[in-house]
């Protein structure tokens, strides 16, 4: 009756991957980096913002100075300042180091 | 650039920008110029003096490109509602 084998240890020397190094920090630990500098919005439709990030909120609105607005990678618009409401954002890239 | 020291959310931008004409960039290849009277944080908002672009994109067969056709219309008194809404642009100071 003695059948209690020992559960499987799963011990085959694996400990948790290590956090990924250099830049750790949270989503917005980023978002506060890139304030004030040049970064990359692309919305859902495809169309790239460029331009310096001047502020954004929690629904990721954001708002842009300096913007230029590229469709298929040529420039169709600029913009001094322009608000993006943030449904459309799909993301944010840093265009400089952060 | 002294404005942009005022702008400390998005949001401000566009207080900035009441009783100015603005333009905005709508869902279905629509944009507007008007000026901006209200807006609320849907960014909802209300427009007079409204000029609407509408592009629209012809498809030929047989042919190779698009054909880009642009219809305007003017409306006097204009609220759009804000999920339509992409992006709004201030005239540049």
């Amino acid at each position: 009756m003695d059948e209690s084998p020992p559960p499987p240890q799963p011990s085959e020397t694996s400990p948790p991957p290590p956090p990924p190094q250099a830049s750790t920090g949270s989503p917005t630990d980023f978002l506060k980096g890139v304030v004030g500098k040049r970064v990359v919005v692309r919305l859902t439709s495809g169309v790239d913002y460029k331009g310096i990030l001047s502020c954004l909120d929690g629904y990721m609105n954001i708002a842009l100075e300096q913007t230029e607005e590229h469709v298929n990678g040529t420039v169709t618009n600029r913009y001094g300042d322009a608000f993006i409401r943030g449904n459309n954002v799909l993301y944010i890239s840093a265009a400089e180091p952060v | 650039m002294d404005t942009s020291l005022a702008i400390q959310e998005p949001f401000d931008l566009i207080r900035l920008s009441l009783s100015e004409r603005v333009f905005v960039k709508l869902r279905g290849d629509r944009e507007l110029t008007g000026v901006l009277h209200a807006y609320d944080g849907h960014m909802n908002l209300i427009l007079s003096d409204v000029e609407e672009t509408i592009m629209i994109i012809d498809q030929h067969e047989g042919t190779t490109g698009e054909q880009h056709t642009i219809a305007k219309r003017k409306m006097d008194m204009l609220f759009v509602r804000g999920d339509g809404v992409i992006l709004v642009s201030p005239p540049s100071r």
